[in-house]
């Protein structure tokens, strides 16, 4: 067993695990954090994705020893002070989800692709975000209404 | 009309905990002391079981059972069933294997279950699972639907050629005088690819004995939690049905494949009594690949007999259907009573005969995926349409328009045993038409051509048959149970609403929509309306969502159960108002004397009701009301499809310029619901277009297994979608007017796509069109253009 010890969701957490733990484990089982969702184990549909200082990371390919001192955000620390983030407001205005399962990793992807285009100044449009959420599948949307919302929430943030 | 009520555009209600990541799917549930199996899977698709060598596994840490195919056998279990019997041609039933829990004797496909080990903890339980030892001996396999037949070898005992069925519907003689008196023969060869379902949740179960209650407890991945609860207590006989529980909490998207019953659910639950612990599983993605059933996967010759001006004389088809190895759930009808009744399309056809081989091969079990039957229907006769079109030198509208049923012609008669209720098809052609601005499409192709691309565009027109399903009618084609639904519509002390339903919901937002229809019904706050359904300690029965049936049948359920919360509400409110009965009218929410302005709310009728102080004598107390309703005839939702692409003949790349869909799904309850399910069923028959294929290799070893070999859409590859919704026409046979939507996108996209790419490269190619089957088709186009 192995002390990990990171912040998540703002708040500091230290843990004895076995080094082969990932991060998506780590913050499922460990934490109770089921937000995070696991759907291919291979890093392909992007349903884990969380903020590991700031980047997108997807939580299922990577191990939760990795990150003993990072700040780590998932779906239920996104938003502040129980008001929604301007992104999850905009996948429910936009009707961005069905079952709900890629949601949350969707979600955490669109947050830091429209955060790193205004960083750098590239215009969010349909383009860009169709290419830059590549890494995320969803089943069920067929991507139309997640598209449109990732427009508006980036006018959002 | 309410700002809530029917036909708005309600955001749903169901969003919240999803966006939040507070959504509770079977693999965030924990109960105490739980404890996780791993399946041990086998490596062959055809081999017999020797020994099973489990000691090494036992002996590992944490470990806390490993069972075998032959415990199951010990403890008495029945198998997984086909709930559909199909009868061949010569009257004999069809021919199904045995399906066990854990496998016996034999594996009959990569992935099937041999064992399965029940550890503290997932790990251990995957570390054991590598201890077990199987002695296997390995058997030839037959993979190929096509070659199955004389394949020699026999996958179930006493199966010869590994035939389930052979099948046939419609009018023989008369086809083949048709074609023997036709002008003109059109034919094509088609394969409809093998899908993988992939619903973004991988499949999962908890089972939970409680010794205590002797009662039994399963969660899972279930768009169908009571027919679960009905085939493991009936056919598996794991737990008496009234010992039972199912919940299906939120389940991450279904598409049909969490429509079946499956051996880890059944095993899951059977463990949890060995080990008298819960036990759980999740599947990750290449074991559901492997496991979960398929879809398509249909070998088929299909030819049309036309007289001299393109008008479709007879269709005459046959196919043969993988079935896998063993018959799911729901297997046998899809191609039969799900595909076949479908070839008449939009047309009037006058003869139609099709006939159907299902086979057994060494492969997944396949079974009914978004669409079901109606998809390769629909590719089939939309594919032989427009080269029908092609080789009468038609306009591929054209062509569709001269032998569209006519609006006049409902109720109509199919060939192959529908009676279409409705339908008005010549009004959505031309709206697409006119969306898809057809009439430009010659100026976009120089212009595409100017560029050095190859621009291309498709029709299709496609019918589906849902609300599934009359019982009598389908009763009386051989499926083992009824399909109606039930409802029940219960109210508290304080005027909210608890609406049960025995749908599911896995994305469509029943929570949402049969909010709306409540509470416009009954004239009460959608606010105050909770729809509970996916528990079967909750709702007595039902039989789950599938075959686009949920609003259609459970919807109109509904209907009937506020329809008798009316009709109670009407006699205390002729006591309260001291009025007859007959003369209380509801509108609104409010129960009024006619005539006068004297009323009472439906809150105040159910306050009475639950404190009865001055209440009708002899009328029981409470305002609770169950209905269930059994539809006359499927709904005929239809639509015409078209695909505009361009294709770089450098690299094969197929991209999607413009697609536009115009459906008629009769009365909508909320746009924005059913455009998205249009979307999400669009995106899915593009993908089996261009990108989707499983795919196994000669001795039977899935190749595509992963999402790094089978090719799921991405945002990336498609373009935004032009959908348009028509009013068209209501059903005839339903208070609401609907129809259904979830299934359409998926089955009228690929022809679409499919015709745009032949229209583009000059040749027919098979799905998907990858860029290499693209470029090679190309190749071989332009060496026999330079060869000429």
């Amino acid at each position: 067993m192995t002390s990990v010890t990171m912040t998540v969701n703002g708040k500091a957490v230290t843990r004895d695990i076995e080094p082969r733990m990932l991060l998506s484990t780590f913050l499922r089982e460990e934490l109770g954090l089921t937000g995070t969702h696991v759907g291919c184990d291979t890093s392909q549909c992007g349903c884990c994705v969380v903020h590991v200082d700031g980047d997108s990371v997807k939580s299922c390919t990577a191990l939760a020893v990795q990150f003993d001192g990072a700040s780590v955000t998932t779906i239920e620390g996104l938003g502040q002070n129980g008001t929604l983030h301007p992104m999850q407001e905009a996948f429910r205005e936009n009707h961005g989800l069905q079952c709900g399962f890629c949601t949350t990793g969707m979600i955490m992807s669109s947050v830091d692709l429209v955060k790193k285009a205004k960083e750098q100044g590239i215009t969010i449009d349909e383009h860009y975000v169709r290419e830059g959420l590549e890494g995320n599948i969803c089943r069920c949307t067929g991507y139309h209404n997640i598209v449109k919302a990732v427009i508006a929430g980036a006018q959002a943030m | 009309m309410a700002t809530n009520g029917i036909g708005s555009s309600v955001k749903r209600k169901e969003d919240l905990r999803f966006i939040t990541g507070s959504g509770r799917y079977t693999d965030d549930i924990q109960l105490p002391h739980q404890a996780y199996a791993c399946f041990v899977r086998s490596p062959h698709a055809h081999a017999t079981i020797g020994s099973i060598d489990r000691s090494a596994a036992e002996a590992m840490p944490g470990v806390l059972g490993v069972f075998t195919g032959e415990d199951v056998a010990a403890d008495g279990l029945g198998g997984l069933i086909c709930g559909w019997m199909v009868k061949s041609k010569d009257g004999s039933p069809m021919k199904a294997g045995p399906h066990p829990i854990l496998a016996h004797g034999k594996v009959r496909y990569v992935g099937d279950h041999v064992a399965v080990v029940v550890a503290e903890t997932l790990q251990q339980a995957r570390d054991a699972a590598e201890a077990v030892i199987v002695d296997y001996g390995v058997l030839p396999a037959a993979v190929d639907v096509a070659k199955t037949h004389d394949s020699g070898i026999e996958i179930h005992t006493d199966i010869p050629n590994n035939l389930v069925y052979d099948w046939e519907i419609g009018d023989k003689a008369a086809t083949d005088a048709a074609f023997a008196n036709a002008k003109h023969v059109t034919r094509v060869e088609l394969i409809n690819n093998r899908l993988v379902p992939n619903a973004m949740e991988p499949r999962a179960a908890l089972g939970h004995y409680d010794a205590g209650m002797d009662a039994y407890t399963l969660y899972t991945t279930s768009q169908n939690p009571h027919v679960a609860r009905l085939v493991i207590s009936a056919f598996v006989g794991i737990a008496p049905e009234h010992k039972l529980t199912v919940i299906a909490p939120d389940v991450g998207g279904g598409f049909g494949s969490k429509i079946f019953i499956y051996a880890e659910e059944c095993v899951c639950l059977w463990a949890s009594k060995k080990v008298r612990r819960p036990v759980k599983w999740t599947a990750d993605r290449t074991e559901a690949f492997l496991s979960d059933a398929h879809g398509r996967d249909h070998v088929s010759v299909a030819e049309m007999a036309m007289d001299e001006n393109g008008q479709f004389l007879a269709l005459r088809v046959n196919t043969k259907a993988n079935m896998g190895a063993y018959l799911s759930t729901f297997s046998s009808c899809i191609p039969t009573y799900l595909y076949a009744t479908l070839l008449a399309g939009q047309y009037k056809t006058p003869a139609i005969y099709c006939d159907v081989q299902a086979y057994y091969t060494n492969t997944a079990p396949v079974d009914a995926y978004r669409g079901a039957g109606r998809p390769e229907a629909t590719y089939l006769l939309e594919t032989l349409v427009e080269e029908c079109a092609k080789d009468m030198q038609l306009d591929p509208a054209e062509i569709r328009r001269r032998n569209f049923i006519p609006k006049d012609a409902f109720p109509y008669q199919t060939p192959v045993a529908l009676q279409y209720d409705t339908g008005d098809y010549e009004p959505c052609l031309d709206k697409a038409l006119e969306l898809a601005d057809y009439a430009g499409f010659p100026e976009r192709r120089r212009q595409s051509e100017a560029k050095g691309k190859l621009r291309g565009i498709g029709f299709s027109a496609y019918i589906e048959a849902c609300g599934i399903a009359p019982s009598a009618v389908i009763g009386s084609l051989g499926a083992g149970v009824g399909l109606w639904e039930s409802a029940k519509v219960r109210f508290s002390h304080t005027g909210k609403v608890q609406v049960l339903t025995g749908t599911h919901s896995h994305g469509q937002g029943h929570e949402t929509t049969f909010a709306q229809l409540v509470a416009s019904k009954l004239g009460v706050a959608y606010e105050d309306v909770d729809v509970i359904h996916g528990d079967t300690s909750k709702t007595t029965v039902g039989m789950g969502t599938y075959g686009s049936r949920s609003l259609a049948v459970g919807g109109e359920a509904l209907v009937k159960a506020c329809d008798k919360v009316i009709a109670k509400g009407k006699k205390i409110a002729a006591h309260l108002l001291e009025a007859s009965e007959q003369d209380i009218v509801f509108q609104d929410g409010n129960f009024s004397v006619a005539g006068t302005d004297r009323s009472k709310s439906i809150g105040e009728i159910v306050f009475a009701a639950l404190v009865p102080h001055n209440y009708p004598p002899g009328l029981e107390p409470g305002m609770e009301e169950t209905a269930y309703y059994d539809p006359a005839n499927f709904t005929y939702p239809s639509g015409v499809y078209i695909c505009e692409l361009e294709v770089d003949p450098d690299s094969g790349v197929v991209e999607i310029q413009k697609f536009t869909a115009v459906d008629d799904f009769g009365n909508v309850i909320n746009p924005m619901i059913v455009e998205g399910q249009v979307h999400g069923g669009l995106a899915q028959g593009i993908g089996q277009a261009l990108l989707e294929n499983a795919v196994y290799d000669e001795s039977g070893q899935l190749i595509s297994a992963s999402y790094m070999d089978y090719t799921m859409p991405r945002a990336d590859d498609l373009p935004s979608f032009v959908v348009h919704t028509t009013a068209g026409t209501a059903c005839t046979h339903n208070s609401l007017g609907v129809k259904g939507c979830g299934e359409a996108g998926a089955i009228g996209s690929p022809p679409a796509v499919m015709n745009a790419v032949a229209d583009a490269i000059g040749t027919r190619i098979s799905m998907p069109a990858t860029p290499e089957k693209v470029w090679r088709a190309l190749q071989k186009t332009q060496l026999a253009q330079a060869a000429e």
